[in-house]
C-alpha cells in the first residue's frame, strides 16, 4: 500500500484507518458491555426472591409496651408497641440533636405503632432491646453490640457508628390491628 | 550451571518436541542459579506453594461431599466430620490449612520487608505478591462462610455490608453481591462457586509470580546483586534438598495442630447454626483478618473506615515507591532495623486490638496502632530513605565468608574465586 499511495492518499488513508480503528474498538467495547450485563444482572435479586416480598402482621396480640420481631425478605422488622411515654420522648427529641434528623411523625403512621427494619445500619448486625432484659442502649431504644451504636424510642441514629436511623419498610394497615408489610 | 543434559531417550523426544524438561531445570533445577547465602526464611515461598496444593486437593474431595444450601450446609458439614470416611481429616486439614496458609504467608512478607525484596527490580514481583495476599483474603473468606455457622453467617454480613459505605451505588452493590436482601441462598451458593474458582487463579497469578522472579532471581540476605558464579549455587539440589527438610518441619507444626488442636484457631460460634435473627454477642474474624479488622473498626466513620483498611494493604502495593532508600536488607540500615521490629509488634497489638471489643482501652490502642502502621509506611520509611546512614555494604555474598573464614574456607573458596 504505502509503496504505491501517493503521499495525498497515504494521509487520507492513515485517518481513515484512524477511524476505522476506533469506530472497530468502540463497537468490540459495547459488544463485551452487551454480553456482559446479562452475566452481571443474573446477579441480583430473581423473581422468586422479589416475589416474597410481602408479609402479613396481626397486631391484636401486641400488648402495649411489648416488641414482636417479624422476617420480611429475610431481614427482622422490629414491631414496637409503643407506651405514652415512649411515644413523647421521641417527639421531643429537638431534630438538632439528631445524626439523621427525621421528626418521629414521619416515622410512624400510627403513633402507637413504631415499624422499623431491626438491621443496623453500620454494618448490618440485629441490634439488641426486643427481648426483656436486654440492653436497649442509652436512649431507651435499641443498643447495637457489635460497634455500639445506641438509638432510640423511635429507632433513630443517636450515638455510635451507624450513620442512618433504622428504616422503616414500606407498610400499610389492611385493618385496625393488620399491616402488610412490603 | 551447564544445559539441561539427558540420556533418556524418551525425555529427548519430547524435549525436542515441546520443551518442557529444560523449562523445568531452569525454574527449579540445576540451571537455576540462586545466592548461596539464602536463609531459613526463604523457604516460606515453597511453603506457601505447597500449602495452596494442600488446599486445593482437600478442597475438591470436601466439595464431593458438601451441599451448599441454607438448609443443608450446616449439616452437610457436619456429616463431613461424623459420617463421611476420614471427613473429619480432611476438613481439620482444610480448616487448618487456612490458617497456616496465611502463618506462612505472612512470614514470607516480613521477610521480604526485612530485607528490602519489593525494592528495584523486583517490584513487579512483590505487587503480583501483594495480588496474591488479597486474592488468599477473599478466597478464606468465602470459605468460611460456607459451613454456615453463625460466625459464617454475620461475618458475611458484616463484611459484605462495608460495601454500602460506597457513596451513591453502596446500597445497589449490596444487593447485588448477596442476590437477595440479605445474606441468603443465593449468596452462600455464589460464594460456593468463587470460593472454587479463586484457588485456581491464585494458582495462575502465583505462576506470574515465579516468572517475575526467575527474572532477577532470589534476593538475598545480604541484599546484594550477586556477582558471578562464586555468588551462587544450583537450586538443584542445594534448595531443592533444603526446601524438602522445611517442608518435613513444616508438616510436623502442621500436623500436631490438625491432630492435637485442630479446633484452637477457630471460633466455637461457629459450630452453632446460623440464625439470621440473631446477632452473637461479638463478631470476630478469622485472627489472619484481625489486624485489618482493628483498623476498620479504629475509626469512627463508616467509609474512612473501610478506606483505612483497604488503603492498609494499598500501602503494601506502592511500597517500593515509599522507601527510597537504595539500599535493600535491614542488615545495614541501623534505624530501619528498630523501625521494622517496632512495626512487627505494632500488626500483632493491632490483632490483639481487632479481637478485643473496641470500647474503651482496646478503641484507643486499635487507633494508636493504626495511626502508627500509616505513619511507619507513609512518613517513617520515605524519611529514613533520605537521613538514614546505613553500613557499609560487603562487595560480595563470598566476601563476608572469605574475610572471617579460617583457612578451610580459604582454600576451598578460592578456586571459585578465579571462576
Ligand atoms: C486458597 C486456597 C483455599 C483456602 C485459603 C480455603 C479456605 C477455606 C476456609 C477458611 C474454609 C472454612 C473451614 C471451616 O471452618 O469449616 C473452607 C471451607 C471449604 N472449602 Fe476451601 N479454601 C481453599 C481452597 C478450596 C478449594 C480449591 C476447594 C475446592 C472446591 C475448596 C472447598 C471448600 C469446601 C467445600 C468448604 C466447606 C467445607 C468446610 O467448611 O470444611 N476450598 N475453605
Ligand atoms: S453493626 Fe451495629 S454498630 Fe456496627
Amino acid at each position: 500500500m504505502a509503496d504505491t499511495a501517493t503521499p495525498a492518499q497515504a494521509g487520507s488513508g492513515e485517518t481513515r484507518r484512524d477511524f476505522l480503528y476506533l469506530a472497530a474498538g468502540a463497537m468490540g467495547a459495547v459488544g463485551v458491555g452487551a454480553v456482559a450485563w446479562p452475566l452481571i444482572d443474573s446477579m441480583n435479586p430473581s423473581a422468586e426472591v422479589l416475589a416474597l416480598a410481602s408479609t402479613e402482621v396481626d397486631l391484636s396480640p401486641i400488648e402495649v409496651g411489648q416488641r414482636i420481631t417479624v422476617t420480611w425478605r429475610g431481614n427482622p422488622v422490629f414491631i414496637d408497641h409503643r407506651t405514652q411515654e415512649q411515644i413523647q420522648q421521641a417527639e421531643a427529641v429537638p431534630l438538632d440533636d439528631l445524626p439523621d434528623p427525621q421528626a418521629d411523625d414521619a416515622r410512624v403512621q400510627q403513633p402507637e405503632w413504631l415499624i422499623v427494619i431491626g438491621v443496623c445500619t453500620h454494618l448490618g448486625c440485629v441490634p439488641l432491646g426486643q427481648k426483656t432484659g436486654q440492653s436497649r442502649g442509652e436512649f431507651g431504644g435499641w443498643f447495637c453490640p457489635c460497634h455500639g451504636s445506641h438509638y432510640d424510642t423511635s429507632g433513630r441514629i443517636r450515638k455510635g457508628p451507624a450513620p442512618l436511623n433504622l428504616p422503616v419498610p414500606p407498610y400499610e394497615f389492611t385493618g385496625d390491628t393488620s399491616i402488610v408489610i412490603g | 550451571m551447564s544445559e539441561f543434559q539427558t540420556n533418556s531417550r524418551v525425555i529427548k523426544w519430547i524435549e525436542h518436541r515441546m520443551p518442557v524438561f529444560s523449562f523445568l531445570d531452569h525454574s527449579v533445577g540445576r540451571s537455576f542459579p540462586a545466592p548461596k547465602n539464602l536463609s531459613y526464611l526463604w523457604n516460606f515461598g515453597s511453603l506457601a506453594g505447597l500449602v495452596l496444593v494442600i488446599m486445593i486437593v482437600t478442597g475438591i474431595v470436601l466439595a464431593m461431599q458438601y451441599t451448599a444450601h441454607v438448609d443443608y450446609a450446616f449439616n452437610s458439614v457436619e456429616r463431613i466430620m461424623r459420617d463421611v470416611n476420614y471427613g473429619w481429616l480432611i476438613r481439620y486439614i482444610h480448616m487448618n490449612g487456612a490458617s497456616f496458609f496465611f502463618i506462612v504467608v505472612y512470614i514470607h512478607i516480613f521477610r521480604g520487608l526485612y530485607y528490602g525484596s519489593y525494592k528495584a527490580p523486583r517490584e513487579l514481583l512483590w505487587m503480583i505478591g501483594v495480588v496474591i495476599l488479597l486474592l488468599m483474603m477473599a478466597t478464606a473468606f468465602m470459605g468460611y462462610v460456607l459451613p454456615w455457622g453463625q460466625m459464617s453467617f454475620w461475618g458475611a454480613k458484616v463484611i459484605t455490608n462495608l460495601f454500602s459505605a460506597v457513596p451513591f451505588f453502596g446500597e445497589g452493590i449490596v444487593t447485588w453481591l448477596w442476590g437477595g436482601f440479605t445474606v441468603d441462598n443465593p449468596t452462600l451458593n455464589r460464594f460456593f462457586s468463587l470460593h472454587y474458582l479463586l484457588p485456581f487463579i491464585i494458582v495462575a497469578v502465583v505462576v506470574l509470580h515465579i516468572w517475575a522472579l526467575h527474572q532477577f532471581g532470589s534476593n538475598n540476605p545480604l541484599g546484594i546483586d550477586t556477582k558471578g558464579p562464586q555468588d551462587k549455587i544450583p537450586f538443584h539440589p542445594y534448595y531443592t534438598v533444603k526446601d524438602a527438610f522445611g517442608v518435613g518441619v513444616f508438616l510436623i507444626f502442621f500436623a500436631a495442630m490438625v491432630f492435637y488442636a485442630p479446633n484452637y484457631m477457630g471460633d466455637p460460634v461457629n459450630y452453632v447454626q446460623a440464625d439470621p435473627l440473631a446477632t452473637p454477642a461479638h463478631i470476630v474474624p478469622e485472627w489472619y483478618f484481625l489486624p485489618f479488622y482493628a483498623i476498620l473498626r479504629a475509626i469512627p466513620d463508616k467509609l474512612l473506615g473501610v478506606i483505612a483498611m483497604f488503603g492498609s494493604i494499598a500501602v503494601l502495593f506502592i511500597l517500593p515507591w515509599l522507601d527510597r532508600s537504595p539500599v535493600k536488607s535491614g542488615r545495614f540500615r541501623p534505624i530501619f532495623r528498630i523501625f521494622f521490629v517496632l512495626l512487627v509488634i505494632d500488626t500483632v497489638v493491632l490483632g490483639f486490638a481487632g479481637a478485643n471489643p473496641p470500647e474503651g482501652t482496646w478503641l484507643l490502642v486499635g487507633q494508636i496502632a493504626t495511626a502508627w502502621y500509616f505513619l511507619h509506611f507513609l512518613i517513617i520509611l520515605p524519611l529514613l530513605g533520605v537521613f538514614e546512614r546505613p553500613k557499609p555494604l560487603p562487595t560480595s555474598i563470598s566476601e563476608p565468608v572469605l574475610k572471617g573464614g579460617g583457612s578451610m574456607a580459604g582454600a576451598t573458596t578460592t578456586p571459585m574465586e578465579k571462576a
